[in-house]
């Protein structure tokens, strides 16, 4: 895959506008999730506008690639993608978490393009794995990608959907996992270790990939040779730092789930806009 | 005497008949495909067929994902893990999503027998009734299973049907099936028995056995649990002396809570119960069961006598 510089600058600069709007929405909606968002912006930003086939005004297109966020807490990021690539109006945006709003708290059906619920966490690798299966039984090309949370993997359906998943070879799978090293009580590895995290996916039949969750060359061609290997699903480890490119937020576990107050958005709008202006 | 069939035997069979009309169709197991009888399905389609081993949480919301690329999907166990080690993943990701998913489970309730507690679901019922959307059906024999079973693939939505282990004597005569309507199968305003399951034939042996003493008793198949027959319960309240609800299940939350729900809304009447009241199971034969956790005809008919001391 050739990727060229100027791409990944574009890219860089979007993940930097989608930041942005992820802490204006939560900062507006007074709750919701900033860190791991954050955490996960740059891998959501390079499946939307380079890796997922799809098309934004027609969610229900069947032959699109499926992608499931299993980490449903961090749907500020996702709305704000699915918006910026036009499957509603991103005036929408405004109403996060507000009664009636086709934007839930977690992800829910009403809001276009996301194709099933989630919010409770470790049954999103299920979820994934179930439209995996349909597309081989339908003998369909699309792929299917499901983003996870590292806290989240501590669950044990994960790893019942992890034996499964290469059981029935489901090369169309790729999982990520976004190692931010955070869940709600503390550092991921003091509250239950996940390690060694590489050498579980891979006892349990996966292809495993490990990058910079933040580097976008290395998401890109993460993504690039997970849909080259055959024969088994791959997991992209993704190291990631929870509440990336706000400074007081960076690896700050309270932010897993508050939202900032109006003066630390202001501070964290000058942070990401004066990166915009570097760029 | 009636016929005695295996409920799981129906199942299966009607999978494998509906598998050949609705591409669509896929069926999942948790290892227990021999004894729910999707093994019939899987050695007729093998392609849409997949057994999860023993993780019943996984076979649930992968159910979910495939509903989500337009399959109609049976996901198969016993009933005690299929509502109760999955309950969370078919609220928050079969139910929500209100996806066609099928949850056909088997063994249920306490004629489970020599296995014992641990397998034997007494909250089932309760645990599905408590979700908004699901659809539940219990039906009372073997041919009753087709129509359940047949009804869920045709029926946009979750579902869940109860089916019991051992062979059930079939009930002679009924109504056709349509999904949500009582059968009403003696007519009678001494009392009116209300029965899902197995229970309906105890209810109706009961209800005979009355008959001889003079006594006139409605007796009611509610197959359908969600959603709900009210018309049929209130209908029964206004011209029945009482009520008796039977279920192979807890007294909280299962059918007699369900009809006295209703009752009390909308036409307060007497109610009796034959059920379990509040306990686990044990080891034991399914006929010792019954008669130890009184859900026979006997139990029945002293219910009903209740009424007219």
């Amino acid at each position: 895959m050739e990727i060229d510089d100027k791409q990944i600058k574009e890219l860089e600069k979007k993940a930097r506008q989608i930041r942005k709007q992820i802490i204006e929405m939560i900062c507006r909606a007074c709750s919701g999730h900033p860190g791991g968002s954050l955490s996960a912006t740059d891998i959501v930003v390079a499946l939307y506008y380079v890796v997922l086939r799809h098309r934004p005004n027609e969610p229900q297109w069947p032959d699109r690639d499926r992608f499931h966020l299993s980490k449903g807490h961090c749907c500020p990021l996702w709305y704000a993608v699915l918006a910026d690539r036009g499957f509603f109006p991103k005036g929408e945006l405004t109403n996060l978490r507000k009664l009636g709003s086709i934007l839930q708290g977690h992800p829910d059906r009403r809001t276009p393009g996301v194709e099933v619920a989630s919010g409770s966490l470790g049954q999103g690798l299920s979820v994934a794995l179930g439209m995996s299966l349909a597309g081989k039984i339908d003998k369909k090309d699309y792929r299917v990608y499901c983003l996870m949370g590292d806290g989240e993997i501590q669950e044990g359906n994960i790893w019942e959907a992890a034996m499964a998943a290469s059981h029935y070879k489901c090369d169309n799978l790729c999982a990520i996992v976004d190692y931010n090293g955070f869940q709600i009580d503390g550092r991921t590895n003091e509250i239950m270790n996940l390690e060694p995290l590489v050498a579980k996916w891979q006892a349990f039949g996966w292809y495993t990939i490990e990058i910079d969750g933040h580097n976008m060359r290395q998401i890109l061609e993460a993504f690039d040779a997970a849909k080259n290997y055959k024969g088994k699903p791959t997991v992209i480890i993704a190291r990631t730092t929870k509440g990336k490119g706000v400074s007081f937020m960076e690896n700050v576990c309270n932010f897993h789930g508050c939202a900032p107050t109006n003066e630390e958005a202001a501070k964290a709008y000058k942070e990401l806009e004066q990166d915009t202006e570097c760029a | 005497m009636a016929e005695f069939i295996h409920q799981r035997d129906i199942y299966g069979k009607t999978l494998v008949e509906l598998g050949k009309i609705i591409p669509e169709l896929v069926v999942l197991d948790a290892d227990l495909s021999t004894s729910t009888k999707t093994a019939m399905f899987a050695k007729e389609f093998p392609t849409r067929f997949f057994n999860f081993g023993v993780a019943e949480q996984n076979m649930m919301a992968t159910a979910a994902g495939l509903a989500s690329c337009g399959k109609i999907v049976f996901a198969s166990s016993f009933a005690m893990f299929a509502t109760g080690r999955a309950w969370e993943q078919i609220r928050n990701t079969i139910a929500y999503n209100n996806f066609n998913v099928k949850i056909v489970a088997s063994h249920a309730g306490i004629t489970v027998g020599p296995d014992g507690s641990s397998h034997q679901a007494l909250e089932d019922i309760c645990l599905m009734r408590a979700i908004p959307y699901m659809n539940i059906i219990i039906p009372c024999d073997g041919p009753q299973t087709k129509d359940a079973v047949e009804t869920a693939a045709k029926t946009s939505g979750p579902f869940y049907i109860r089916l019991a282990r051992c062979k059930v004597p079939t009930v002679e005569n009924k109504p056709k099936f349509i999904f949500g309507k009582a059968q009403i199968l003696r007519e009678g305003k001494h009392a009116a028995i209300i029965a899902c399951g197995i229970m309906v034939y105890e209810a109706l042996q009961a209800a005979d056995n009355l008959a001889k003493k003079g006594i006139k008793v409605r007796v009611i198949n509610m197959h359908t649990i969600s959603p709900l027959d009210k018309e049929a319960i209130i209908t029964s309240a206004k011209q029945c002396s009482g009520i008796v609800v039977c279920e192979e299940h807890s007294n909280v939350g299962g059918l007699a809570s369900a009809v006295q729900e209703v009752v009390t809304e909308s036409y307060p009447v007497r109610i009796r119960q034959v059920n379990i009241k509040n306990k686990f199971g044990q080891s034991g034969e399914p006929d010792e069961l019954l008669r130890e956790y009184n859900l026979t005809s006997a139990d029945i008919e002293n219910a009903v006598s209740s009424f007219l001391t």
